[in-house]
Order: C-alpha cells, then structure tokens, then sequence
C-alpha cells in the first residue's frame, strides 16, 4: 500500500497515512489530484482507478470518501476489504462511526489505524481483537490502580 | 515486576479507547480541539479560515515555547497542529516538540508525540535523528507499549542510515515471549528489508523461525518478507513449497481462531499471501506446480459465497493456476471463474474479470472468443476505467488482421481521455502495434500522425526515435523504402500546407528531419517550395529554439540549387545573430554549406550508404588542445562528481550524517544511466566543458542515433547512421497466409471494416469478427505475437532476441508460424524452410514437444543465490525439474566429452530438451581464448536419425564450428558430438543461445528440436595481465566506459583489498595493482576487448570506474561485479 486518505464530499481532508516517503509537496500535489479525481466519479462506476502507475481503489462511506493506493499489480477487491475493514473498526470504537466522530477524534482514527496497518501492510484483521480492546478499556476505567493509570490521573 | 507486565499487556490494546471511552468521544467537542474545529465550520471564506488558523498556529507556537507547559498541555496543543497541517497550514516550528513529547512524555503523550512525528516528518527529515534515542529507549523499556509504539513508529519511518543502530534490539524482539511484540518485529524488520535489504540479510534463519511460530499471527506477518524473498529469487525456496501448501490447507480448512476470520472467510489476506507466493514458487515449475493442484482445486471449490473477500481469493486463485504448470481440468475450472466474472452485472467484479482475460490471454484466446459480446460491450462502457482496460486486452490479442480495427478503437479512445499518463501509455501501444503489423504504407504514416499529434510532447522519446530509425534503415526492398519515405514526405508536405502551428512540437522536429533527408524522393515538390514551408515555421511563436534548430538543419540539407539559395540566405541573415548560440551554429552552417555546393553534397550524401560511424565518445580527438591547455597553465577539468565531492570534503560542518547521502544519489543515478554507455561517457576526464554541455544538449533533444550532429576522430563527421544495430529487418510479406483467415468462431468479412456505432446486434457482431479475427485459428494457439510473425511489415528483427522463449511450455506450443520464422533467423536456407512448412502441420504432433529450455548456471554453484543451507544450493543447482531423473544419463555422457576437452574442467552436463527420439544435452568448457560449447545429441529411438543439421545462433555471439561435417547419420541408441567455438561479438550481461535441430527418422518427415542455453558473460572473462603503464596508456585510449559505487566488504581488515580479491577469485580479474586506497584491475573476453576498472574506497563505498574499447562491455561487466558483491 501507498497511502490512504480520507475526505469529505466537500474535498475536505479527514485523514492522510503515507505509507512510502514523500515530500510535503508531493503529498499537497496527490491530495489535490486525488479529490479531483474520485469527487468526480459517475456513481454507478467501478471502485478502482488507474492513476501513474499505481492504482486507487476508493469508496464512499456516507460523506465520506476513503481512498487507498496500491501497487498496481495488487489485488483491488483485497483493498476495497481493507478499506470496509478499517471502517468497521471505526464503526466498533465509535459505534455508529459518522464523520464528525473522526473530525474531532481524528487521533484515534489514527490509533486504530496503526493498530491495523503496519508499514503499509495488514497487521491485525480480527475485529474481535478491538472488541476485547474495548471491553478491557472499560475495566479499566475502573480499576484506578494501574500504575500507568495513575499517571495519568494525577501528572508525573 | 513481572506482574506489572502482565498488567501492561492486558492493557495493551485498550490503549485505543484510554482517555474516552467509546460514547463519550463525541464530548471532546467541548474541547479546545472542538472549539477550534467549529470556529473553521462556522466561516464563510477561506481568507477568513486563514485568518483564523495564522492566529491558531502563533498561539500554539507561544504555548510550546513556554517552559510552563506541562506535557499533559503539549500533548492537547501537538493534537491541534495535527490538524492545522491538515487542513494545509504549515507549523514546522512544533516539530522539535513533537519529537520533545515523545521523548519526555507518558505513554499517552509519547503515542501522540509519536503520531505527531509519525505525521509531520518524513524518512529523510534530518530531526528525525533527534529521534533515534528516544526509540532505542523504548525499545529497552519493559513497559510493552512502548516498545509497541517503538516498533510502529520504525517501521511507518526511520533514517535508513541508523538502521544498524537499533536492527539488534528489534532483532531480540523475534525470540519475545508475547504474540504482538513478535508480530510487531516481524513486520519493521519486513520494512528495514524493503529499504535496506543488505542490512537484514544475516537474519534470514530467523525468519524462518518466524514462519514456524507457533502464533499464526506471527507466521502471517512472516509472510511479507517471503513473498518479497521469492519474488527475488524464487530457486533458493522451492524447498519450502510443502509447508506453503499445508498452511494453506490448513487455513482453507478453517482451522485457523475464529479471529482470523472474515466475513466468515478463514484468513483471507493469508490466503492470498499463500497463493501469491505459490504461483512464483511453481512457475515453470512442473513438479513443484503438482504439489499445488489439490490445494488449489480446494481452495476453488471452497471461495462460493457471494462475498468481495471470496472473489478476491477467487481472483488470486485462478492468476495461481494460470501461471504455475498448467493442468487441464485446473484450468477448466479457472476458465469457468472468469466467466462468472466477466459476465457478473456487478461493475467491479467485471473490472477484474476483464483483468484476468488480459492476463490469460496469451495461453487461452479461445477463452476470449467465448466472451466476445462482453468485451464489445465493455468497449462502449460509459465508465472509462473498464474501457481502458478493455483496450488493455484487446492490445493483448492484437494482429495483422484486426490492428486496424484495434488501433482505431484505442485512438479514440485517446480523444476522450484527458489523463496524461494514459495518454503516454496508450501512445506507446499504438505505435508498437503500428510497427508490428501495420497493413499498409499510408495506414501506417497516418497512424503515427495521430500518434504524435495525440501523444505530443508527453509520449516516450524513443517512439520517435524508433520511427526515424525505421525510415532510416528501411527494410530488404529498396522500392518499398522509397514508396514508404514518399508518403511519409507527401503526407508531411500537406500538414505543414495546413494548420502546423497546432502540431506538437516532437512532431514538428520529425517532419523537419523526414523531409530534410527525403524531400527530394518527390520530385514534383520543388526544393525552394520546401524551404518556404519549412521558413514558415521558423516564424512560428509557437516554436521552441529546439525545433528552430531542426528547421535550419533540415534547410541545411535542402538548400542546393539557386531559388533555393534566397532562402537559405535571408533565414540565415535572420538567424546568424540569434541569441541562441545552438541556433546561432546552425545558422552559420546554413550560410556556408548553400553557397558551397559542393562541399554541401560531402556532408549530406544522399544516397547516404548505412556504414555505421564510429563515434570517439572520450573526444580524444582534443587530447593535443586540452594537454597544450595544461601545459599553459590552465587547470585540469574535473568531472562534476569529482568536483562536487571535493566541495564536501572542504566543508567544514558537515550536516549531512556520515556523509552517506552523496554516494547513495550518485549511485542511484548511474543505476537509471547505466544502459546508455555513451550518455554516460560523455563525462570522460579527458573531455572538456564542451562534453558536458552535448551531454546536457543529448538529454533534452531527442535522441537520434546519428541524427544530431557528432564531433569523430576527423573532427565534424557528417554521417547520420545509428552507432549500433545494423539495419536487420525482415522481408516484408504483405500476402496473408490463408490459415490464418480461417477461423471457425468467428467467420469474418475478407476486409474488416471498423463499424464504431454498434447499436444494433448485427453491427456488434461485426465489430467481433473483425476484433477476434484469427484468434481462433491452429496458428495462433498461442504467443499471440509470434504466430502472426510471417505477416509482419515493420517489425524489426532485433524484437525476438529480445525476448528469447523462457519457459518450456511456450516453446511446447509454438505454432508453425514461429517455427518458420526461427528457422528464417538461423539462416537457414529457403529450400530447407519450405519444405518445413510443408511438413509442419502434419508433423505438428510429433515436434510439439520437441523443446524446452534449461537456465544454465555459469558452471560454478556459486554464481546462484544460495542464503539457505548447502542443501538448499544443491537442491536450488538442480535447475529444471525435469532434469532430476535424467542425472545418471549425464554421467554416462562424460565418457563422450571430446579427448581434447576431457583435460579441461567443464560445466555440469545439463539435459536441454527431450522428445520421442532425441535428448539434447549440453556443456561448455572455458579454453584459453574462447568458450567451447559441446552439445550432445543422443538417439532415444529405435531408429536411426538422418540428414542430422544443427544450427546455433545469437546474435552477440560468433559461433564457429569445430568440426566441419556434422554427423550425418546417427544410429538409433547412439551419441554424437557437436563442439562449437563461442567469441563475443556484442558483450551482454548473459546471452542466450538459440539451437535448432533437424533430422529424419525413418518414417520420412522432416523434425526438428528446439533449445535455448544461457552462458554469462562471466564464462568469457580471462584475466588480462598488464603493467601499471600499460594499463595507464590503455585507460586513456578507451572510449566507452561507466561509473558505479559498488559494496565494499567493510568487516574485513583491509576492505579493498578483500573486495578485489573477492572479484579476482569470482571473475578472474587481474588485479594490477593496490595503492593506498585505490585499485586497478583489468581483464579481457579476447586479446582485443579488454575492459579495465578503477576501484577506490570513498564514503564506505567502493568507487569503480569502468572502461573498455568495446561499448556495452563496462555496463555488463559492472553488473556481474556487483552481484559477485552482493552474493558475496
């Protein structure tokens, strides 16, 4: 995988992962073209384009628009997976993902991204894996003894 | 302390959900973050946004540089950057305290420092050294997330050059005691691999561990290192396709954890991992590919649910099938699946269905026919996605019957589309097609009108070059040169009469050269009308000095004769004083040459004969100017590098760490550089400034091989021939052979008409027959290209070398067309070819398997990659599989080895190809001045082979027979021998030899056996011993040469000298002397093609500096030296 980016039907950017090394500008640059590009696809068209020499497989999700490159001889309904995948992830933590969730929890959408991806590849694919994560978590709110907790709580 | 452990790992992935718990998240709205976020909502203009966020950004920048901000605060304000950036505002000065919070914070405020850093630097950010320390101490820490986030943040971007600095602690991580961390480690050393494979290369044992973990999370992620591993050397795995297959197996059967499932599918990304690396492991491969056919067949049979996830295994699965060794019911069975795809109302799966068609074509077009209605469909498709890669596929099967019908689809398709990169892709395909097959003259000059008026200035410059090369060198019959260079200037004349200030620039400069040299075949045309047209371009706003400069050329060329002369003089007055200095020359020229006639016709002959010019690329021709330079006290030139380099030495601070960053860019350029020997060698030491601006001048015209003007041994030479290549092109046959019009799925019309508007289902049909036309027919079976070789116009003979048949099956199936059009390579007389082609089809079935190919190792085990145990380098030696049962043959064939030879050391005898009454097998022996290949025919029948013929060819090697009369006869049961001599011609990395072989056998029919052996370049290397001066006056003498950082053996005490003797050994290179830190090596293929290196250690790296009177030497050479290096 290349990079993956969200955005908004308005073009607006929600969330960047870049997966190889580029420069800001490049970066500026594929944002630009990449809302271009998908904001004007045809509804019933495909979900997968050829841009340069790599492939964009993208899907909308409400308002927002999710959008992954990878290389060209990759598997594009495997990515299209990888993109549901990511928002049923969102969808588990958030529960009922919408789009403000991640404008205003962008980190965390970034958290379970790294969780999920790891160097531009799969790491963790069990949504049960998060559900336990999550179950945990709320243990934990209780559990006002974990060293690190305390931490926290009362600065170090 | 372990308990606290335990702790920390239970609450390792809660980590995501610590300071608000799902539900709550959208209370951060009342935030400072959320206070921002609706501020932005709630303007109108962006100016307003601007204004806003300036004021956002200076506060956050007062806020970070107070020493009173506590972390917990810094992490709140690194949040709000975050987003600031995002929305394209830039704050660098919050980078240093990104790296500040990772580095002091919590865990909590170290993960957002960390995807603070993560966000706002990339690899090669030089504060990104600031963060080394901060993961080394995590990666020691005993609080696992930590070293969780240490691990993330390695692997999403780290300095390449600090790799060393932390490799083993994420080493020690592969051998942890928890699942995740393993996994984790895994995977960055997965990435460290991608970008710095050297580096990793001492751990390969223990990737092996982690593939056997007991964890399959781990296993999984172990996965993308060996699917990287295999793609590079697919021989040195072949031992570990079992365990590939019972993993898969395993999964497929679903007795993976609940959690690695999907959608109810067991482990998909596994699964496709699995299959991905299966199809390389049994590619070519017959008895690894048998291991798989039950595996596969499950897997088929099991992907049934109408899920995404289950047609992308699908998908995978049937790519698996269509590239290992083929098995019929298999392929049945994958055929099928693409059918569903391509017939599936659901776009996406269509998409890869018409995917998997273009894949598979080449050994299935029938498969094609079957789904002609839906590729017609899908050429009208309103989404341009799926027609483009409709085109795809049709650029797949196209031929000579239906290029025209083809070629017009993907021009109009280049009408609509706006995006550049298909443009330049399409472009090039258009015009490989037109040179392939084009019908006609006028189709094919109209053809590449289009291509460039369309492609313009974005299309690949060598279609242009390519294009003038095949007017230049014509083909075998003089009239159709002359026929087609008419066209070509009549077609030119009328568009520069039209609109020219619309054509592209590239365009322009091929018209100018096209009727410079060929504007006198037509002579109804006068010259001086020409030359106005010509003129008129020159006045063009639109024309760029680059094109203005061909104009004068091509002027230059015209101007003979007095109304020509008029002119010829005012353009030239015009330009003789333009501030251009290139325009400026050519003026000049222009002025001299028109008014002397007779020196005109000296330097543009125009019968112009095609003997190549040697071109003096060191421009040794200036050694007396530049050494009187010396000798008056100028100072001696220096090449860039060299120039640059010594700038960095003298730099006092050098930012740059360890200095790696020059010798890494150098390198990577002399990588892309590395196929054009002349480019490169423009740079000689001895060429003044006036090489590096022809070099500069070469990079942004066009290169034209011959075209633009070059400075000889005689100083201006004037012959515009191409340095290399020899005009080798086919005799032209425009009659179609008739079994190629027979095509029982799809009659067709005898004319394909191209009827673009199939609204109704007659005209659909139409448009099939005359898109699949010959698809069917016995003579396109497969290889597409290959079969319809006899029809071919322009294609040109060096095409085939260039793609020498690979793998066993494709030359199993070789149709009678490519069959003949071998033997028309080997020179074999015509006699013997119709006679062939007569015999062909009935003995199609006996000569099928006739051939098959064996890639040779260089008769030294070593020259393959072997990182595996000495029994995986045997196992990866066997080569072919097919060859294992045939061993102890081999052995008996020794005692057959010529009584000259047997004193010598010889390859392995490997068996090259087999059929019902011939095994061919072959050896060589490395002799002092050349290369001796034995070929052993050996009779497997019971009956005796007459007329027994054999031919070699390769087109950079001369082969010589040893014996002059070739075993006439040989009796059934029975061996003969074949020796040949071998000399390089041309020097190439590796070259292939092509062997044909026919016979008789009793029964009557003429045979033939096919074979293909690989030598290396390195078989012809002799060590050259030379002295110190006479390699010094050698060096200066040559002309061609290339420059390259290789690896140095660093670990050892004396690196150069290690190294060198490491390339001695590997090579035989003569080492002739070490200096300090400088070596000089020379070697020889024979007396006269010597090459010579320059090896010096700089920056880590060793230097080397190649050079050689013979051109492609330097760059074949330096590529086996490099990979002596690697595989050291």
């Amino acid at each position: 995988m290349r990079f993956l980016l969200l955005f908004s039907r308005q073009g607006k950017l929600r969330l960047q992962k870049w997966f190889t090394a580029m420069t800001d500008r490049e970066k500026k640059k594929i944002i630009r073209e990449m809302t271009t590009i998908v904001l004007a696809r045809q509804p019933r068209s495909c979900n997968f384009l050829q841009w340069k020499d790599l492939k964009i497989i993208y899907k909308r999700y409400a308002s927002l628009y999710f959008c992954l490159a990878v290389e060209n001889q990759e598997n594009e309904l495997l990515a299209l997976e990888v993109i549901h995948r990511y928002v049923e992830l969102l969808d588990k933590y958030f529960g009922n993902v919408c789009e403000l969730d991640i404008i205003f929890n962008f980190e965390k959408a970034y958290f379970i991204l790294d969780e999920f991806l790891m160097g531009g590849e799969i790491q963790e694919t069990s949504k049960q894996i998060v559900n336990r994560a999550i179950e945990s978590s709320d243990m934990l709110q209780e559990d006002d003894h974990s060293e690190w907790y305390e931490v926290e709580l009362f600065g170090p | 302390m372990s308990d606290v452990m335990e702790k920390t790992l239970t609450a390792l992935p809660s980590l995501l959900s610590l300071d608000s718990q799902p539900g709550s998240a959208k209370l951060s709205a009342n935030s400072k973050l959320g206070n921002l976020i609706r501020g932005i909502t709630e303007l109108t203009s962006k100016h307003e946004e601007e204004k806003l966020i300036q004021r956002e950004l200076s506060s956050i920048k007062e806020q970070v540089s107070s020493p009173n901000t506590t972390m917990r605060q810094m992490k709140e304000l690194m949040v709000r950057t975050i987003y600031c950036e995002m929305l394209g505002y830039e704050a660098s000065f919050s980078y240093i305290h990104a790296i500040k919070l990772a580095q002091q914070g919590n865990v909590l405020e170290k993960r957002v420092g960390y995807l603070a850093v993560s966000l706002f630097l990339n690899e090669s950010h030089e504060l990104l050294l600031l963060l080394v320390n901060t993961v080394l101490k995590d990666l020691q820490s005993t609080n696992l997330i930590e070293v969780c986030m240490a691990l993330t943040v390695v692997s999403q971007m780290f300095p390449k050059d600090m790799i060393p600095a932390i490799l083993p602690l994420v080493e020690e991580k592969l051998s942890h005691s928890k699942e995740i961390i393993r996994r984790k480690a895994v995977l960055a050393l997965y990435k460290f691999y991608l970008i710095a494979p050297n580096q990793v290369q001492h751990i390969h044992n223990k990737f092996r561990k982690a593939l056997c973990d007991k964890d399959p999370g781990v296993m999984s992620a172990s996965l993308h290192i060996y699917l990287q591993l295999i793609q590079e050397n697919p021989e040195g795995y072949k031992d570990l396709t079992m365990s590939f297959v019972t993993i898969l197996k395993q999964v497929v059967m679903g007795k993976l954890p609940m959690d690695f499932n999907y959608h109810c599918v067991p482990a998909p990304w596994l699964q496709i991992h699995l299959l991905r690396i299966l199809s390389l492991l049994g590619k070519n491969d017959q008895s690894m590919s048998e291991i798989m056919y039950e595996i596969l067949d499950e897997s088929l049979q099991r992907a049934e649910m109408n899920h995404n996830i289950t047609y992308a295994i699908l998908y995978e699965c049937v790519k698996c099938i269509y590239t290992i060794h083929p098995k019929p019911d298999l392929l049945e069975k994958a055929a099928k699946c693409i059918g569903s795809f391509v017939l599936s109302p659901r776009i996406n799966l269509k998409y890869l269905g018409l995917k998997a068609l273009t894949y598979v074509v080449q050994q299935d077009p029938k498969l094609v026919l079957q789904h002609q209605m839906t590729i017609i469909e899908c050429l009208d498709h309103p989404d341009l996605i799926i027609k483009r890669e409709t085109l795809e596929l049709l650029f797949r099967i196209t031929n000579a019957q239906n290029v025209t019908v083809i070629v017009e689809k993907m021009l109009d398709f280049l009408q609509v589309s706006e995006d550049n990169h298909t443009t330049i892709d399409l472009v090039g395909k258009v015009a490989e097609l037109a040179e392939k097959y084009a019908p006609d003259n006028e189709w094919f000059i109209e053809t590449m009108n289009t291509v460039f008026s369309v492609g313009g200035d974005v299309m690949q410059p060598d279609i242009p070059n390519s294009f003038l090369k095949l007017l230049l060198e014509g083909f075998d019959s003089v009239e159709e040169d002359k026929k087609l260079r008419l066209f070509a200037v009549n077609s030119y004349v009328s568009l520069l009469q039209g609109e020219p200030s619309r054509l592209p620039q590239r365009f322009l400069q091929v018209i100018c050269w096209v009727l410079g040299e060929y504007a006198h075949l037509n002579e109804d045309v006068e010259p001086d009308a020409v030359l106005r047209l010509l003129a008129k371009l020159l006045d063009m706003k639109s024309s760029t000095s680059e094109t203005k400069s061909w104009v004068l050329i091509a002027m230059t060329k015209l101007c003979s004769g007095g109304a020509a002369f008029s002119v010829a003089h005012e353009v030239s007055e015009t330009y003789g004083s333009s501030m251009d200095t290139m325009l400026r020359q050519r003026a000049q020229e222009l002025q001299h040459l028109s008014q002397d006639s007779a020196l005109q016709s000296r330097v543009f002959p125009r019968s112009g004969s095609q003997e190549p010019v040697e071109v003096d690329s060191s421009l040794s021709f200036l050694d007396g100017f530049v050494s009187e330079a010396l000798a008056a006290g100028a100072a001696p030139y220096k090449p860039p590098h060299q120039r640059q380099e010594e700038m960095s030495r003298s730099k006092v601070l050098s930012l740059e760490p360890y200095g790696l960053s020059l010798p890494i860019s150098m390198s990577s350029c002399s990588v892309t550089d590395r196929q054009s020997p002349t480019l490169l060698s423009m740079s000689s030491s001895l060429s003044g400034d006036s090489a590096e601006l022809s070099h500069k001048a070469s990079s942004t015209t066009l290169k034209l091989d011959g075209v633009t003007r070059v400075w000889g041994r005689e100083g201006y030479l004037v012959q515009r021939e191409p340095v290399q290549e020899a005009a080798q092109v086919e005799a032209p046959s425009p009659l179609r052979s008739p079994r190629q019009q027979g095509d029982e799925d799809s009659p067709h019309s005898q004319t394909p008409t191209p009827t673009p508007t199939p609204e109704s289902e007659q005209e659909k049909q139409q448009l099939a027959s005359s898109l699949f036309v010959g698809l069917a027919s016995p003579s396109s079976v497969s290889l597409m290209g290959k079969s319809e070789q006899t029809s071919q116009r322009f294609r040109r003979k060096a095409r085939i070398q260039d793609k020498p048949p690979t793998s066993g099956e494709q030359i199993n199936n070789l149709p009678p067309g490519g069959a003949a059009d071998l033997l028309l390579d080997s020179n074999v007389s015509s006699e013997l070819v119709s006679s062939l082609e007569q015999t062909h089809r009935n003995s199609l079935d006996l000569t099928a398997n006739g051939a098959c190919d064996a890639e040779l190792p260089d008769g030294d085990v070593k020259e393959i990659k072997t990182p595996l145990s000495t029994d995986d380098s045997v196992l990866a030696a066997g080569l072919s599989p097919h060859e294992g049962p045939d061993r102890p043959k081999d052995l008996c064939l020794t005692s057959y080895l010529p009584a000259e030879l047997s004193g010598l050391s010889h390859s392995e005898i490997t068996l090259l190809c087999t059929n019902q009454s011939l095994d061919l097998s072959a050896c060589h022996v490395q002799k002092e001045d050349c290369v001796e290949l034995v070929v052993f025919i050996k009779n497997s029948s019971d009956s005796a082979a007459h007329q027994l013929q054999m031919q070699i060819s390769c087109e950079e090697i001369e082969v010589s027979c040893v014996c002059d009369s070739p075993v006439e006869e040989l009796k059934s049961h029975s061996v003969t021998v074949c020796q040949y001599f071998l000399t390089v011609k041309r020097p190439s990395v590796c070259f292939d030899l092509v062997g044909m072989v026919y016979y008789q056998l009793a029964a009557g029919s003429l045979q033939t056996a096919q074979f293909l052996y690989k030598l290396p370049l390195t078989s012809f290397i002799r060590p050259l011993a030379v002295s110190t001066e006479e390699y010094g006056t050698m060096w200066l003498a040559f002309s061609h040469d290339t420059k390259q950082n290789l690896p140095l053996m660093k670990d050892e005490r004396e690196p150069l000298t290690a190294t060198l003797n490491l390339l001695k050994t590997k090579l035989q290179l003569h080492v002739v002397e070490i200096i300090g830190e400088e070596g000089i090596v020379a070697c020889c293929l024979r007396p006269d093609q010597q090459c010579l290196l320059h090896c010096r250690m700089h920056a880590g790296m060793l230097a080397a500096w190649l050079r050689s009177p013979v051109p492609d030497l330097p760059d074949s050479l330096l590529y086996h030296c490099q990979r002596a290096l690697q595989e050291r």
